[in-house]
């Protein structure tokens, strides 16, 4: 049996082993020819029991994960939202951990916080800062799930405002910017707010 | 001039450095946990510390083009504080991650029974982790440092070739080439070593397991003096194979050892290797060999 078998039986059995396990998976499943995001994700995916239980694992993963673990973490929480046989769908459980994820200035875990399990779990406030912030860093929008259907006026008021401010200092504008706010609608706005 | 600085505390740096840094030629280095300067007076500090350069600082270097990787210990001088000793329960599960290259930095401080024992715990610790270490010399009485250094490193069962001796100079160098330890040399603006005396000691033992680093950190110290060892070696008749292997072919073969140095794409095929030569550099495969090696 391959290190990748053992590790994922190994944490079916007994969610606890994923903290052992999860450090080292990545470079493990590369030697086997495998994705060590992906596999990082079946561990996850693997552990049993109740949500309490399985929250309580995974946030310990995130919080002693380096940045590319918190990353790989991020990324399977829309599969940790769906049902297994062994467990129920962890709902948002685990949304703390994209507040986090928000703090951060590393752009991946802003992007990735901003994904499938954001849309459907993160508060408006929180969610509409993180798109500006992602903005901001320069994340692409493309990474945010459900930009268009969450986009609101407040999200649109934020957005005018920075391209306000960046046109202000002479700065460029962001061309994503275009995509919650239009750019006709900004023209007109923008001079009228700024007096 | 390709380079990997082995041993520089770039939490403590700015990013004009990593700019000039890049400029330089340096692609890699390696950051030692260490002292801070301040005191640490809890476990908890210290876990923030290390995630912080196992997170944060790989981000930032990222952008700047260097890859950053790390060394995780608890240094000699705090392992003299029993409020610092618990790190040592938390350290098995930072020796997993995969940026981590060595144990280190250990080595002695005051040279006291806490420091043996801690030393001797976590030259354990890479053997079960399959990591090489780095050790440094003390900073007093340096001479008898160096040798019960490598006596504690004997009787560990860790093979001197997975074990790199740093801040040596030309005291303390001939007991470790015998040894069969890696010698590693800081060069300071001022004090330990300067390029030029570098110079000659490659000239007087070789450059088999030799590197030098520049050991910046938030002392007088300067991060491009990598760079000025490698031109200090070519005035001195040293050919560019020779600056290539000792600033760059033998850190990698000594980190390597720990099979988690992934140096792919650190380098660009055909990226310029000397900037003051010209030469070009035949793509990465040098770094893919001595990765499978
Ligand atoms: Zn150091």
């Amino acid at each position: 049996m391959t290190w990748t078998d053992d590790a994922r039986r190994s944490v079916a059995a007994d969610g606890e082993s994923v903290l052992a396990l999860f450090p080292a998976a990545a470079r493990h499943a590369r030697t086997e020819g495998l994705d060590g995001e992906r596999v990082r994700a079946d561990l996850l995916v693997a552990i049993p029991g109740p949500v309490d239980e399985v929250a309580r694992l995974v946030t310990l993963v995130y919080q002693r994960g380096d940045n590319v673990e918190k990353l790989a973490v991020l990324r399977a929480l829309p599969d940790l939202d769906h049902s297994t046989g062994r467990r129920p769908p962890v709902g948002g459980a685990l949304v703390d951990l994209l507040r986090d994820a928000l703090r951060t200035n590393d752009t991946r875990l802003v992007g990735a916080a901003l994904g499938r399990y954001g849309a459907d779990h993160l508060e408006a406030p929180t969610w509409r800062q993180g798109v500006v912030k992602a903005l901001f860093t320069g994340v692409p929008l493309d990474e945010v799930e459900e930009l268009s259907t969450r986009s609101d006026a407040t999200l649109r008021r934020m957005v005018a405002d920075l391209v306000a401010e960046r046109r202000a200092a002479g700065r460029d504008v962001p061309d994503d910017a275009w995509r919650v706010v239009d750019a006709d609608a900004a023209e007109a706005t923008v001079p009228g707010r700024a007096s | 001039m390709r380079i990997v600085d082995p041993h520089i505390h770039m939490t403590s740096r700015t990013t004009d450095d990593y700019e000039r840094m890049h400029a330089a030629g340096v692609r890699v280095v390696v950051e030692p946990s260490f002292w801070l300067g301040q005191p640490r007076t809890s476990v908890g500090t210290f876990c923030d510390y290390f995630d912080s350069i196992l997170g944060w600082e790989p981000f930032r270097a990222q952008q700047f083009g260097i890859a950053h990787f790390a060394t995780i210990g608890l240094n000699p001088k705090e392992a003299n504080d029993p409020r610092c000793r618990e790190v040592l329960t938390e350290l098995p599960r930072y020796l997993e991650k995969d940026r981590v290259v060595a144990v280190g930095e250990l080595g002695y401080d005051s040279m006291t029974r806490e420091e043996d024992e801690v030393f001797a715990h976590q030259l354990a610790l890479a053997v079960e982790h399959g990591l090489p270490a780095l050790v440094h010399t003390p900073h007093r009485d340096k001479l008898a440092g160096t040798r019960r250094t490598l006596d504690v490193v004997r009787e560990s069962g860790l093979a001197p070739g997975r074990v790199l001796v740093d801040h040596l100079n030309e005291v303390t160098v001939g007991e470790v080439a015998g040894s069969g330890c890696w010698m590693g040399f800081s060069i300071y603006p001022d004090t330990k070593m300067d390029p030029h005396r570098m110079v000659a000691v490659l000239r007087e033992y070789g450059l088999e397991r030799m590197v030098v680093n520049s050991a910046a950190d938030w002392g007088r110290s300067d991060p491009l003096l990598t760079l000025r060892t490698a031109e200090a070696m070519l005035e001195g008749g040293f050919t560019e194979d020779d600056v290539d292997r000792v600033l760059w072919r033998n850190p990698v073969e000594f980190y390597g050892q720990s099979e988690r140095l992934d140096l792919d794409g650190v380098l660009e095929a055909g990226e310029p290797v000397a900037a003051t030569s010209g030469a070009t550099f035949e793509g990465n495969s040098v770094l893919r060999g001595s990765r499978d090696a």
